[in-house]
């Protein structure tokens, strides 16, 4: 048995006398994909927040890799590995597609002063590496995207900003992947298709570990490998999809059923 | 064949545009400013319109800088003998030198600094101190005053931080009001009535005296002409080369979404530190060489009401476009001091300004471009 690669003790975030996130424990191995589920407002995305270090957790304990990453600042984070996307996209909508997803490559470029202002043949095989990098990745998820790389982010649709947004989230190569609802504003084709290149990716790349917030639950059924369903904060049913769909407790908190 | 004609269009518009400023410079009478104001809106408002500017390929920018260099130069050399129009193309110059150290501050990475005219100061009081009471050679006088005007920013930089928007603005305002009382108290300043300097010496070259080569004979102020050139020539090639690295991107993810810079490992805290304090750096060399050319500098230069000119030019010729900063400071400088109507309303004629480019031109006269990393050809 190998120890998880992340693993969540009593984790809790209060907002003044809010619980939005209660108590969380969790689990989770190397190379699954794990879907986190539950009302609006039960604190998914907290948990998200907390994680990345947006947020101080209030209490509890988060470990990562064999490492404790409670309390680190949102770069420690990343540099740990762990990289997210956001429920309401956050790209910069005036620069390119490339720059976008350069911001994502952050901790494998040299960003010193005098590399980047005065050894400009250095920095020009830098750049030509991490473009060819780019169209690669961009690639996986759709051939026509990973031709429009110098296009600003603002004139391409939706779905292709979820790429590219995944797609800046991968590239710094993460053990963890956070994302934070995909679907949101997509049609139903667009999010199968979406899936379909997530799919493609998670085979490519074994060990990638993914947490996959969701409402859309054909998304979950179809690739989590296990779910987490929270209510007011707090962990109430965990299970493959299967399971916790039958459970009466989340059918309440989904459905108001007696 | 683009190539031959880019370097065409952009040879002719140097050309034309240099002409424009010798007719408006020479000029006058008020009548035929007014024409010249009016012609130069019209053409304006054409090449806005046909996408003239934007039809120039971006594959010959390096040969637009060139031809606009060449330009500044023919136009001084033109004016070689009269003093007061050599004397306002180097006030645009050495603004320009400032506003591009703005440009990085407020263009890049998104940091509003109120006491531009500030830091200026702080470059032309050290310049005034250090070449009054140490034989120092005056160009590292002036590069002292750029560092002189960086550590402070450095130091003014650490409540920057500590507060979002609006509020890191105000700091930069009280900063800009201290700054101007401390130098009015100030005894071994010379309080209110400010600093004599000297003129500048670089090896036997004196810049007080007349140019004489050979035959050709000229003011002055080509010396300093000369100087503010070669610097803003310089200060040009280090925005852009700031600008297109992964530098320029790390600004830009900073001025955009800091708490997205800051979940993808950017420090958004030294970025901002590293552009306030290479935008002071500029701030303070334009004021040292500004404080020498003069030959004088009393607080009443470097008010509040100028740091709000500084980034009035910002917001007037497009934040984020250095070709924006260059052509507003000619417009800010120059028109006022012409149009001798207009001269006792100076602050009138800039709030206005200001207005009625928020409201019909929010991006400014030049928007800015898409970044070209180096060595990446442009999008078509």
């Amino acid at each position: 048995m190998t120890a998880p690669l992340l693993s969540c003790r009593k984790l809790t975030r209060r907002f003044g006398g809010v619980v939005a996130l209660d108590g969380l424990d969790l689990q989770l191995e190397e190379g699954r994909v794990l879907g986190l589920i539950g009302p609006n407002g039960s604190g998914k995305t907290t948990f998200f927040n907390v994680l990345t270090g947006i947020f101080p957790a209030t209490s509890g304990e988060v470990e990562f890799a064999g490492s404790r990453i409670t309390d680190l600042r949102p770069q420690e984070v990343y540099r740990a590995g762990i990289a997210r996307t956001f429920q309401r996209s956050r790209l910069c909508l005036p620069l390119s597609i490339f720059d976008n997803l350069m911001i994502g490559n952050h901790q494998r470029l040299n960003h010193g002063l005098w590399f980047n202002l005065v050894q400009r043949g250095a920095l020009r095989r830098q750049i030509e590496a991490a473009r060819a990098e780019a169209v690669e990745l961009l690639r996986t998820f759709d051939e026509p995207l990973a031709r429009r790389l110098p296009d600003p982010v603002s004139r391409v649709p939706m779905i292709d900003r979820r790429r590219i947004e995944i797609c800046r989230a991968l590239i710094s190569r993460p053990h963890l992947l956070l994302l934070d609802e995909p679907s949101a504003g997509m049609t139903h084709e667009e999010t199968q298709r979406l899936m379909d290149d997530l799919l493609v990716v998670k085979r490519r790349m074994a060990r990638l570990t993914i947490i996959l917030i969701e409402h859309e639950m054909t998304v979950i059924e179809r690739i989590t490998d296990r779910c987490i369903v929270l209510n007011y904060g707090r962990k109430i049913a965990e299970g493959t999809y299967a399971e916790v769909a039958r459970d009466p407790q989340v059918r309440q908190a989904y459905l108001g059923l007696e | 064949m683009t190539r031959a004609r880019g370097a065409l269009a952009a040879a002719a518009t140097a050309a034309l545009l240099a002409l424009y400023a010798w007719a408006f410079l020479r000029a006058e009478s008020q009548r035929a400013l007014a024409l010249l104001v009016l012609l130069g809106v019209a053409a304006g408002a054409v090449s806005t319109r046909t996408r003239l500017l934007a039809r120039i390929p971006a594959t010959s920018e390096r040969l637009s800088q060139t031809f606009a260099l060449l330009a500044a130069a023919a136009l001084c050399l033109a004016l070689r003998e009269d003093d007061f129009e050599l004397l306002l193309v180097a006030r645009v110059l050495i603004v320009a030198i400032a506003c591009l150290g703005l440009h990085i501050q407020l263009g890049y990475a998104g940091v509003l600094n109120f006491a531009g005219a500030s830091f200026f100061g702080v470059g032309g009081y050290t310049a005034a101190v250090l070449s009054r009471s140490t034989p120092l050679p005056h160009l590292l006088v002036l590069l002292a005053g750029g560092a002189m005007a960086a550590l402070i920013g450095s130091l003014i930089v650490v409540p920057v931080l500590r507060t979002r928007g609006h509020y890191a603005a105000l700091v930069t305002i009280a900063f800009a009001l201290l700054f101007r009382t401390f130098l009015e108290v100030n005894d071994a300043l010379g309080g209110p009535q400010g600093l004599k300097l000297r003129e500048i010496r670089i090896g036997p070259w004196r810049f007080n005296d007349p140019v004489e080569v050979g035959p050709f004979s000229g003011s002055f102020y080509l010396n300093y002409l000369a100087l503010l050139l070669v610097l803003l020539a310089l200060a040009w090639i280090f925005v852009q080369r700031v600008e297109r690295s992964w530098i320029g991107i790390d600004l830009d993810a900073v001025r955009l979404d800091e708490t997205a810079a800051a979940v993808f490992g950017l420090d958004v805290a030294r970025w901002k530190t590293v552009a306030f304090t290479l935008g002071n750096f500029l701030l303070g060399v334009a004021g040292a060489v500004s404080a020498h050319m003069v030959g004088f500098i009393a607080p009443n230069n470097y008010s509040f009401g100028e740091s709000l000119v500084l980034v009035s030019i910002l917001l007037l010729g497009g934040v984020g476009n250095a070709w924006g900063v260059a052509l507003a400071s000619a417009i800010v400088v120059v028109l006022p001091e012409k149009l001798q109507v207009l001269q006792e309303y100076r602050f009138l004629l800039y709030a206005a300004m200001v207005v009625l480019i928020l409201i019909f031109r929010p991006v400014g006269l030049l928007p800015r471009r898409m970044r070209r990393l180096e060595g990446v050809e442009p999008a078509p």
